[in-house]
């Protein structure tokens, strides 16, 4: 399989008055053209990792790799300008929360068509019905409703459909998923997991989908890694994750409430300060 | 008794083109001691109708019954005794510059309560905080603490009637668990009404005992909770619902 990305030996630190804080513990890992799924708690370090591929972590942050290789070239290695290019057209990135990322003084289709016309010499017109294109794609109705509306009238859930919209409209090589659909319900989500899930395969995109859920990610990605206090505790494959060995993770899954099994109680997760200590597994194809 | 009765509600926003109905006719009630979900999809209405009970929904028409009062327009301040409300969102929803002793000593002093003191330590140990969160300020907690906050908040004036709105969906599942579980335990301790939204059907599941379920504004069905356990929902939408979420 050949790889898109490949990290190795990724630390993200803050300095703190304590001092540094290490959000990330030396993680390595490789996406080939494949969902991969980074599941933990807040505070885990996923989504750390995520901004830290793209370079997002601004100082007084450090992030600190062996290499961050994206096909040939080290992304550590490029300056700000060269990143510049990277972001949007080769690796794309959707953030967890729509209010904070859409722009509250656009109307949604003026900001679709400039994330196009970024990267592509299209016309306006064309933009523009690529844009609508897109938001039906996401599954939108009254999608010319939309294009001129504001994000404050949007709900959480059309906001991120919003986001994937835009974020997908360049056509980029990886796509980071930032909890993408933790503010969407069933139903849509499984409809956006679709629309991505499509895309990976067609385009042959490589898709690090970063979420809290799961049962989601055990349905819906090819491998998975674990994170526990900045570290990768455990890597599995996807469907396999309910035979997953660690307690960590055996502590998440049975957290969940369930339909078929009611319980008065909900098992709440006790952790065990060792797991933090353990050095973290490789996450390599 | 019921403690909440909603007949015939109708919301909408915006004017001409960009007018949107957001809540069609929506009638149900709520016993007292009951805790009752409401379940869709995000935009079908349901955090809509929440804020229609509280008077934050300006335009609409319909009939709103708490323990058989109308609900006149202007909120009369006893109904806020009443009635409380738990957000979404528990990092947007707390005065990030007012310690914890604030929000709920301001709560307090609101609701004419005397002892403010005595009730802020009480509240804090409802919550399963503890004396040593009250003079911290909210970006000196984690999500699940500050989720701990609003419910502190709102359980102040001693309201009988809790409106959540989806107060787990921004928390993590370890997290999830234990706002649930504290959220079954105050019930029982204060002999609480809910009225829960959310887009887990097994949050609602395991929170709930009726549930009403949403789509584009409407209630196309209510149920009981044991017969979402059967999976025997009659409405094609709340059969899809369950499909997607097993």
């Amino acid at each position: 399989m050949d790889t898109l990305l490949d990290v190795e030996n990724l630390w993200v630190k803050f300095p703190t008055r304590q001092g540094l804080f290490d959000a990330v513990r030396g993680v390595s890992f490789s996406l080939g053209r494949e969902r991969l799924g980074i599941v933990g708690e807040s505070g885990s370090g996923k989504s750390m990792t995520g901004r830290a591929i793209l370079r997002l972590i601004r100082p007084p942050g450090i992030v600190e790799a062996d290499h961050i290789k994206l096909g040939d070239d080290n992304l550590l290695a490029k300056s700000e300008k060269e990143m510049r290019a990277v972001r949007g057209q080769r690796i794309s990135m959707v953030m967890q929360d729509p209010k904070f990322s859409l722009n509250p003084v656009m109307t949604i289709g003026d900001q679709i068509i400039e994330a196009y016309r970024l990267h592509s010499a299209a016309s306006k017109s064309k933009a523009h019905a690529k844009s609508l294109e897109m938001l039906r794609a996401v599954s939108i109705r009254d999608a010319e409703r939309v294009m001129r509306a504001y994000p404050h009238e949007m709900s959480g859930g059309m906001g991120q459909r919003i986001m994937i919209a835009m974020m997908l409209i360049p056509n980029p090589e990886i796509l980071i998923a930032d909890e993408p659909t933790s503010a969407l319900d069933v139903s849509v989500q499984r409809q956006v997991l679709d629309i991505m899930d499509r895309l990976v395969k067609e385009r042959g995109m490589g898709l690090i989908f970063i979420s809290h859920d799961l049962n989601l990610v055990a349905d819906f990605c090819d491998r998975v890694l674990i994170m526990y206090a900045g570290r990768v505790v455990e890597v599995c494959e996807a469907d396999k994750l309910h035979e997953a060995t660690h307690p960590y993770t055996q502590g998440l899954l049975n957290s969940l409430p369930r339909l078929d099994m009611p319980t008065d109680r909900l098992e709440v997760l006790e952790r065990d300060p060792a797991w933090s200590e353990v050095p973290s597994v490789s996450g390599r194809a | 008794m019921s403690m909440l009765q909603i007949a015939g509600l109708n919301v909408w926003f915006g004017a001409a083109r960009n007018r949107v109905h957001a809540v069609k006719a929506a009638s149900f009630s709520v016993a007292e001691g009951e805790s009752f979900g409401l379940v869709g999809e995000s935009g079908s209405g349901k955090s809509t109708i929440l804020r229609a009970i509280t008077g934050l929904a300006s335009t609409g028409s319909g009939q709103i019954e708490v323990e058989g009062q109308p609900v006149p327009a202007r909120r009369p301040k006893p109904f806020f005794k009443t009635v409380q409300m738990v957000f979404q969102d528990p990092y947007a929803s707390l005065h990030p510059r007012h310690s914890i002793d604030q929000v709920l000593g301001e709560t307090l002093h609101l609701h004419g309560f005397k002892d403010i003191d005595n009730r802020v330590m009480q509240l804090l140990d409802d919550v399963g905080l503890g004396q040593k969160f009250r003079f911290r300020y909210p970006h000196q907690l984690s999500g699940g603490q500050r989720q701990r906050v609003a419910i502190a908040r709102a359980l102040a004036p001693e309201p009988k009637l809790l409106l959540l709105d989806e107060p787990t969906s921004a928390l993590d599942v370890s997290v999830q668990a234990e706002i649930l579980n504290l959220l079954a335990d105050l019930r029982q301790n204060h002999a609480l009404t809910y009225l829960m939204v959310s887009h887990d059907l097994s949050v609602v599941g395991h929170m709930c005992n009726r549930l009403a379920v949403m789509k584009d504004g409407e209630i196309v069905e209510i149920m009981d909770v044991s017969a979402l356990r059967r999976m025997e929902a009659t409405h094609p939408y709340s059969q899809h619902l369950l499909q997607a979420s097993v």
